[in-house]
């Protein structure tokens, strides 16, 4: 009997729990934004960065009194990095929280599938992370804070060619993963528009450690600058294991090699010297980027990634849509007469972020800035922004 | 004998049409006059297509008493059948549709087949490793193959899952599955599954009926991620994992093992379950977590065990206790 007791106290508090977890969500002298992104499963990490730096950026603008005097109110749902939870999520914030704008998703699959619907209720989207390029396809509605996977490999090609000097290259990419491949294949594209000769093409898959097959034939071929669209783990070996053979390129990454310094037991001097494409630069001096640090570290004891920068941009470009409709005197709730003020206002972006200047294009993806980095003398050097 | 009124199978047809039609048409009056929200339709859906996953593995599962892990692997087979089936050709939606589903349950039905005949000479544990790994592999394949997308996976398809087909489909699945059940193929399937070697010693031929009652499975796994894939409109192979299959036997476990009302029930249920846990955030998965472990310490056998409800019968049952005492008064 006793375990039944217990059994019927555990319910009984968790039922408690919903019902002030109900209470909570309660008061519509607030404007509610959603957002949807994976906050468990395997690509957490991303959502609660997102989600850290957005409830940064929230709370100091309703420390300074809000939109229109009124707070904003960040309702979470986690999407486990799954399409139909993103899905339910979305249904849910727009039918039973009535929210005016939807920040989110993280990941390319379940934003795909969000998209897809809120272009058909026209709910402004503002993804902040979301890189694949058909995102902002199914309507005018979807906006993003990110720039997109071919314009990184583009431009690391272009960059090679104005600020290296460079005049052949190699590539060396992981043939199992969409995003290495995708810039492999933008690099590629871009280098025989700007004149860049491409020696060598070398593939390898997902679990592979040993590289130095690839790394001889492209060592034959002598290029200038190596290529290496892949994440941190992968650019230090194989930037390691180039240096074993003596590969004279010099070694181009994408953002994903940020964190090539933090790797436990790595040698600096290993990457010494590669070239790497990121959203924003801890180095830069601008206020903006400072405070955002400094704001960041205080709240949550370490240095924010690049996602939780594009989340606090994601954030930082919504409300100030938010704001200037509130400025024209209409009331934010939700309706659809509001949805299209505040899309018109995206559409209108012009301004200032973490991750450098944003206005958007006429297909809703933003125009802004790469900021390339150097690895000198094992730090991170913002080279320039390109 | 007017106590029985639901003796013929006739009769007893009739009585679930009947009662299918009515949870139809109530539940579609609700989401037409928005009683039912986007977001609850949505979920009705999701449930939907879970029913179908959940009966079918339950006919391999409880039924025929293996343990296959691997049935998101036919899910994802034959939502990529079906959503290339579309994607290619230019057809009406009405046409188009149901042949893309009955072809993707064709082709994961193939699957099944090609699975099992090998597996299924096998039994138990070696089972499970073999399905698991077919799961895995067809992940694996369909990653690396140019006309399912890779990684980016599929999209663009249309929407043409809704309330109604997902509904037809359900209960079609569930109207198969059952009479299977009671035939005479389903009694063989009944007695692999209580002993193999008995039943082979009676006749039964227990390679053709697993592989049979295997393929069944496959072919509505294969339907549901038709229906999937015209849900969303996007399909990503990583979905398809192994934990994906595990979701689809939880679902069978927890409703019990061999009751086709205890997988709808269960599949229904824990769809809705973590749902109703989003104001937990991150804990929901451990409160859900923690729930399978309370119903399996509490009821090992599953919510509903080996039972399966009969519309006729409780009907049957509720008028001769209704008369029961009149019949005392009158004696």
């Amino acid at each position: 009997m006793k375990s039944v007791k217990t059994l019927a106290l555990v319910l009984a508090c968790m039922l408690t729990a919903v019902l002030f977890a109900g209470c909570a969500g309660g008061g519509s002298d607030t404007i509610k934004i959603g957002f949807i992104g994976p906050l468990t499963g395997e690509v957490a990490q991303y959502g609660v960065a997102a989600q850290n730096a957005m409830n940064l950026y929230i709370d100091s603008l309703n420390e300074k009194g809000g939109i229109g005097g009124k707070k904003i109110e960040l309702i979470s749902y986690d999407d486990k990095g799954d399409a139909t939870e993103a899905v339910n999520a979305y249904n849910k914030l727009v039918t039973s929280d009535e929210v005016v704008a939807i920040l989110g998703a993280i990941t390319s699959t379940p934003t795909i599938a969000v998209a897809q619907q809120s272009a058909v209720d026209n709910v402004p989207m503002m993804t902040p992370t979301a890189t694949h390029a058909d995102v902002t396809s199914y309507g005018n509605n979807t906006f993003r804070a990110c720039f997109l996977d071919p314009f990184q490999g583009s431009t690391m090609a272009k960059f090679s060619v104005d600020e290296l000097s460079a005049k052949t290259a190699a590539v060396i990419y992981n043939t199992s993963d969409a995003y290495s491949s995708g810039l492999r294949d933008s690099f590629i594209e871009t280098a025989g528009e700007v004149g860049l000769e491409i020696v060598a093409d070398e593939g390898y898959s997902k679990d592979d450690v040993d590289f130095k097959a690839q790394l001889t034939n492209i060592a034959a071929a002598d290029p200038d600058v190596l290529f290496v669209p892949d994440y941190y783990n992968n650019v230090y070996i194989i930037s390691s294991q180039s240096k074993e053979i003596g590969l004279r390129a010099t070694l181009l990454g994408i953002d994903g090699a940020d964190g090539v310094l933090a790797i436990e037991g790595a040698d600096s001097a290993n990457v010494e010297g590669l070239y790497f494409a990121n959203h924003y630069s801890t180095e830069d001096p601008s206020e903006l980027v400072q405070g955002f640090l400094s704001g960041y570290e205080e709240e949550f004891g370490q240095t924010p990634s690049a996602l939780a920068a594009l989340g606090y941009d994601g954030a930082m470009i919504l409300c100030s849509a938010l704001e200037k409709v509130a400025a024209s005197g209409v009331k934010l709730e939700s309706s659809d007469k509001v949805f299209q003020a505040v899309i018109d206002e995206l559409d209108a972006t012009d301004m200032d972020c973490v991750t450098g200047h944003i206005t958007y294009d006429e297909n809703n993806n933003p125009i802004k800035s790469l900021a390339i980095i150097k690895v000198e003398a094992g730090e991170y050097t913002l080279y320039m922004k390109y | 004998m007017m106590n029985i009124r639901f003796k013929s199978t006739k009769s007893r047809y009739i009585l679930n049409a009947a009662a299918v039609l009515a949870l139809y048409g109530v539940l579609y009056a609700m989401i037409e006059n928005g009683i039912l929200n986007r977001y609850a339709a949505g979920l009705l859906m999701t449930a939907g297509y879970n029913i179908i996953l959940a009966v079918s593995l339950n006919l391999a599962a409880g039924f025929l008493g293996q343990l296959p892990l691997g049935h998101a692997g036919f899910m994802s087979v034959g939502a990529y059948a079906s959503a290339l089936f579309t994607l290619g050709l230019e057809m009406d939606g009405a046409v188009e549709f149901p042949l893309a589903l009955i072809i993707g349950g064709l082709v994961a039905a193939v699957f099944g087949v090609l699975i099992g005949l090998p597996a299924l000479r096998l039994s138990g544990d070696y089972l499970a490793i073999i399905t698991l790994g077919f799961g895995e592999i067809i992940r694996v394949v369909i990653l690396n193959l140019s006309f399912t997308g890779g990684a980016f996976g599929l999209q663009g398809m249309k929407r043409y899952s809704n309330f109604t087909n997902i509904f037809i489909f359900a209960v079609i699945t569930l109207f198969v599955i059952s009479t299977l059940i009671k035939s005479r193929h389903g009694r063989a399937i009944l007695a692999i599954r209580e002993d193999e070697i008995a039943a082979e010693a009676s006749g039964i031929p227990t390679t053709y009926y697993k592989t049979f009652a295997f393929a069944v499975s496959a072919f509505f796994a294969g339907v549901a991620g038709g229906l999937y894939a015209h849900h969303l409109c996007i399909l990503d192979p990583s979905t398809f994992g192994f934990m994906k299959s595990v979701e689809i036997l939880v679902m069978v476990v927890l409703g019990g093992m061999g009751s086709l009302i205890g997988s709808v029930v269960a599949a229904f249920g824990l769809t809705l379950l973590p749902e109703l846990l989003r104001e937990f955030a991150q804990y929901r998965i451990i409160v859900y977590s923690l729930l399978l472990v309370l119903v399996m310490i509490f009821k090992p056998s599953g919510l509903f065990g080996r039972y399966d409800f009969s519309l006729g019968k409780t009907v049957d049952d509720l008028f001769i206790k209704l008369r029961a005492p009149n019949k005392k008064g009158g004696a």
